[in-house]
């Protein structure tokens, strides 16, 4: 049973990444991939600054300006030196990975005796009830905010310009600008989930970044898929949804595991689930005559 | 209302493919005029718009719009003077957007997007209004996404949204193209109603010959990047559509 409460535990980390994705892949239409060196950003730079007893509201500022910045700088890449998306986010991933060790320092943080936004607050004594109960609030106030945000007349002109961009400019909005918000908002988010991360396994690590986008992906579409059967059109329900992706994603990998697959085929595990996912609307068992 | 001094637009420039958009052009609009626009396919029309939408700038020249030099402010500065409505119903609105925030957005082209939501009840109640004046019965539908609607719903609404803020500069860019004849008529009754009812100063390209003689209080006939014919008001009421229709044959 605690098996799959720590894969709903990490689901709820993920949620970031979720959003995160959400927002530059289904709001903006850009697909971006900075995300994985992002999330490790958030990470090592959680570990570094609790290592070094910042205290916990500090080192949580410093981890979201650190991932908006480098949400921004793939934005900047993207619109003012018009280069393809994929390949900004590809260029600002493989520079932070170099960033990131040097931060570090070396390639793994452990964190030991440092404080913890888990122990911050104690509702019961079960270690992972209350780290449950914790990470529900944060999810909870975290789809709260960006549901409110989106909901705004700002919020509004953000979902314009990923929908229709000739429009959206006769309308007053500066695209460029709105795009490199949008990407330092999602790589904010993606950077907080580093944060949540760190925080609950006890460590950071320089490659615990790697493949992580797809977990965004993967998640994002389940919660589409959800969203598409239940013709759901609000966008707190949206959200909801993609973040109940992100913990449908854990729990079968968790399910995966527990039916004795080898762990060093996660990856192309989750890989292949990512596939399916994709894939099913357009599996069709009937024959076309 | 309107200055175009000397402007040039090439694209390409020094390229093998390089093309004379705009040619040593000047025209002065003034206020309230509603300049009609004809010409061939590549005659400068619709560069001739996007420069002064300023979704394209000009090589050279200078350009004016209400006394205020913009010649190299971008299109999204430009939407305080300026709305438009393009020939492609899917430009003029954002399709995954309900018709309500697509309103939201109208009503705030001159204004900044704020962290607050505005699409109040009040404001539900105001759109509801004006989209009621169309008859088309989308008052009621108002959380539908605008995708569901059909181009000449669109079109019509894209002329309704230009109204909701402040607006002095109309430019509809070929807006019945894309239409079937009924909703082709409805689309231009409405601009012309909306022209009138708030004194616009308006440009309408437009390949519909018919249309460019019942509508606009000047002609302008392009080829080539520049105008060829320039017809104001008391000389555009005396051509005959078979005079029109002798320029293109």
């Amino acid at each position: 049973m605690d098996f799959y409460l720590t894969a709903l535990l990490q689901g709820l980390c993920f949620s970031g990444i979720a959003l995160g994705i959400y927002i530059s892949m289904k709001i903006f239409n850009i697909p971006d991939i900075t995300t994985d060196g992002s999330y490790a950003l958030g990470g090592i730079v959680t570990g570094v600054m609790l290592t070094h007893q910042y205290p916990l509201y500090i080192s949580l500022v410093v981890v979201i300006l650190a991932g908006g910045l480098a949400g921004a700088i793939t934005g900047l890449i993207h619109t003012k030196l018009k280069i393809n998306a994929l390949l900004a986010g590809i260029l600002v991933m493989t520079a932070l990975y170099s960033i990131n060790l040097s931060i570090a320092g070396r390639s793994n943080l452990p964190l030991i005796g440092t404080a913890s936004i888990f122990n911050a607050l104690n509702f019961t004594a079960y270690v992972n009830v209350n780290t449950f109960i914790i990470l529900l609030l944060i999810v909870v106030i975290l789809a709260g905010t960006i549901g409110y945000l989106l909901k705004t007349d700002f919020g509004i002109a953000m979902r314009a310009t990923g929908n229709s961009e000739t429009m959206i400019r006769a309308l007053g909005v500066n695209t460029d600008r709105m795009k490199i918000t949008g990407l330092a908002l999602a790589n904010a988010l993606t950077a907080l989930s580093g944060f949540l991360i760190t925080q609950l396994q006890g460590f950071a690590d320089i490659s615990m970044g790697v493949g992580v986008v797809i977990i965004g992906l993967g998640s994002v579409i389940i919660g589409e898929t959800l969203i598409g059967w239940l013709r759901i059109t609000s966008v707190w329900s949206s959200l909801l949804l993609v973040i109940a992706g992100t913990i449908v994603f854990q729990l079968v990998l968790a399910i995966t595991l527990a039916i004795g697959v080898n762990p060093n085929l996660l990856k192309m595990v989750t890989a292949v689930l990512v596939l399916l996912i994709v894939s099913l609307p357009r599996l069709s068992f009937k024959s076309h005559d | 209302m309107i200055k175009l001094d000397d402007v040039n637009k090439t694209f390409n420039r020094g390229k093998a493919n390089e093309v004379i958009a705009i040619k040593d052009l000047s025209l002065t609009i003034s206020a309230q005029d509603y300049v009609v626009i004809v010409g061939a396919n590549g005659s400068g029309k619709s560069t001739l718009l996007n420069l002064i939408a300023g979704s394209a700038l000009p090589s050279n020249g200078t350009i004016e719009i209400d006394s205020h030099p913009v010649t190299s402010l971008h299109d999204y500065q430009r939407s305080r003077w300026i709305a438009r409505v393009f020939q492609n119903p899917l430009s003029g609105t954002a399709p995954d957007l309900s018709i309500i925030d697509n309103f939201r957005l109208a009503a705030l082209r001159t204004q900044s997007k704020g962290l607050k939501i505005g699409t109040s009840n009040t404001f539900k109640q105001q759109v509801q209004e004006k989209i009621a004046l169309l008859s088309m019965g989308l008052e009621n539908k108002l959380i539908q996404p605008m995708g569901t609607l059909s181009g000449g719903q669109r079109q019509a609404l894209t002329l309704l949204m230009s109204v909701m803020d402040e607006c002095k500069i109309l430019l509809l860019d070929e807006p019945t193209a894309a239409l079937d004849p009924r909703s082709a008529r409805l689309v231009m009754e409405t601009a012309d109603k909306l022209i009138t009812d708030f004194k616009l100063t308006a440009i309408l390209i437009t390949h519909n010959l018919k249309d460019a003689h019942t509508h606009g209080n000047r002609l302008i006939n392009m080829a080539e990047g520049q105008v060829i014919q320039d017809y104001p008001s008391e000389k555009k009421l005396n051509l005959t559509q078979n005079d029109l229709f002798e320029w293109f044959s």
